[in-house]
């Protein structure tokens, strides 16, 4: 993007950036619970800032552990009084809305230290309640036109991969080199290695599309491979107005541009087409960036099929490429012609207790501060793109561009 | 929850006003949409207002019950014991003719021949008091 005078504004907005970051290192916890977990994560990444609880002013809680009295419930228990108070509760996506909203209060200069937290015991859960979701006090309209057909999530995303592979010739074998990628980045990564082992993973190693398409079928045509972990987890990210990030302990990751959107089924709907197709461009556009200037793609990969479509969505690609895009290990860290896709290992082999959104923001300032297990030699620019819900039905998606100095 | 609860399919539940005439229509074996009386726009689900213009006013119709698979897929494991017993079961988004695309379970003794594009036809499914919407292929032409 030109602005004015021919001068490229690349990037010149420094506004607010994060300063401080935690990532739980355990996927399964015996005891802890998830509000422990936020709390624990909190600490350590406002330490990692060399910020202390006094200096929070803004909270964002999706609501995980306190639904319907988001933020308030989380503020009382860690004794902060906040100026702003946001509870966007969009499962995996929400922790992308929470970074754009915080972008906007500390522009509005509402507030200088915003705190996003995120906890969950998803896998012990699982296997003390079954697997039945939860169905909610009231029925709506969409509930009761389609919980008796009893689609899982999995199928969800099924529908979108059918739809995908109809439409555009896509194939198992192309989705599958997602999940290899993935794979190749969470060998690298000692916490990703550690989780696949406290979740029992069987044959722990770098996988080849080979073995993703031979692994068992879960709901066609996504196979087991092609879908995420579920594990317990959390973490936490701080950001700060410009002044705080200055004086940070680390080198601050400027927040550069953000969208939102949401998808949601309609009569006539092309549902390969996320509501990426309508965030992305937002927040490119704001931060004056191209795709192909990203470095890092920290894109949410609850199933191959998501990241592909929103690759394409993004304009990594045209729509229906995406298969001949990510052939090849393009998207590896150490192969040139892409952006290194999900450095940490990813929802498919690493960490995904259920909503992932916060990871991809904690990755993204790993590789820009340096620090990544599958480091890019000086990344300067990434994306992180949180899709939570359901693909096949309704989705909410937020884009954030992440820059460095 | 009873064994017996359990084996049962989760059910639409009432009140819900929006869905409940679609329901009670579904009784019947008709299979209804709604067009908005001001600007004719296509409602569904059901609603109480127009999605299109500002109208408060819609129109039941009764569809055909034909339409076309737009997607497909195929549960191969759940978490629910009446659907575990139905696996494999293909699930669609079924696009009706009249212009209304809705989520069905493909009723067929062979889920596997269920494809994208593949023109199918409403088959009741009677669960207790409630009639829900299936669909079933038909010969293609
Ligand atoms: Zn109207």
């Amino acid at each position: 993007m030109q602005g004015r005078g021919g001068v490229r504004v690349v990037a010149s907005d420094r506004t607010a950036a994060i300063v401080g970051i935690h990532e739980y290192p355990d996927r399964r916890v015996d005891g802890t619970s998830a509000m422990q977990i936020k709390a624990r994560s909190a600490a350590r990444a406002l330490e990692d800032a060399g910020l202390g609880w006094r200096d929070v002013d803004a909270l964002y809680d999706a609501g995980e552990t306190a639904p319907g009295m988001a933020g308030a419930v989380m503020a009382e228990y860690f004794n902060l009084h906040p100026r702003v108070v946001d509870g966007t509760g969009v499962g995996g996506s929400s922790y992308e809305f929470h970074a754009a909203h915080a972008l906007a209060a500390i522009r509005e200069k509402k507030a200088r230290v915003a705190l996003l937290t995120y906890g969950s015991t998803a896998k012990s859960d699982a296997g003390r309640a079954g697997t039945a979701a939860p169905r909610g006090d009231r029925p709506t309209p969409a509930a009761n036109m389609e919980t008796p057909w009893g689609l899982t999530l999995i199928g969800s995303y099924a529908l979108v991969a059918a739809r995908h592979m109809h439409q555009y010739g896509t194939t198992a074998e192309e989705l599958a080199e997602i999940a290899v990628t993935t794979r190749y980045h969470a060998m690298r990564n000692p916490e990703a290695v550690r989780a696949l082992e406290a979740l029992h993973f069987r044959d722990i190693r770098e996988i080849t599309a080979a073995d993703v398409v031979a692994s068992r079928m879960i709901a066609d045509p996504l196979r087991l491979l092609d879908c995420c972990m579920v594990s317990d987890g959390g973490g936490a990210v701080v950001i700060a107005d410009a002044e705080v990030a200055r004086d940070a302990r680390r080198r601050p990751v400027w927040l550069l541009g953000s969208g939102e959107a949401v998808g949601y089924p309609e009569n006539g709907r092309d549902i390969t087409v996320t509501a990426g197709a309508q965030s992305g461009p937002i927040a490119f556009a704001q931060a004056g960036l191209r795709p192909e200037d990203m470095d890092i793609a920290m894109i949410y990969d609850s199933f191959t099929i998501t990241v592909m479509a929103i690759l394409e969505d993004l304009g990594f690609c045209a729509k229906g490429e995406g298969g001949a895009y990510v052939a090849g290990g393009r998207l590896r860290f150490d192969r040139p012609g892409g952006p290194a896709l999900n450095t940490d290992g990813g929802g498919l082999s690493s960490n995904h207790p259920g909503m992932r959104g916060l990871f991809l923001l904690i990755e993204a300032v790993r590789q820009l501060r340096g620090d990544s297990t599958s480091q890019v030699p000086d990344a300067r620019y990434a994306v992180a793109h949180g899709n939570g819900g359901q693909l096949g039905t309704r989705h909410a998606a937020s884009t954030i561009i992440l820059g460095r100095d | 929850m009873t064994p017996d609860i359990e084996a049962v399919r989760p059910l639409p539940r009432f009140p819900e006003p929006d869905t409940e005439p679609f329901y009670a229509r579904c009784r019947e074996h008709r299979l209804s949409y709604q067009t908005c009386r001001k600007c004719g726009a296509i409602v569904f689900y059901p609603r109480s207002h127009c999605t299109r213009c500002t109208s408060t006013e819609l129109m039941w119709h009764d569809s055909e019950g034909r339409g076309t698979i737009y997607s497909v897929t195929i549960m191969r494991q759940h978490g629910h014991p009446a659907f575990r017993a139905r696996l494999p079961m293909a699930v669609a988004l079924v696009d009706v003719d009249e212009g209304f695309r809705l989520l069905a379970e493909i009723v067929t003794d062979d889920p596997f021949s269920v494809h994208i594009g593949q023109p199918v036809t409403v088959a009741w499914i009677t669960e207790g008091e409630v009639t829900l919407p299936g669909f079933t292929p038909v010969a293609e032409s």
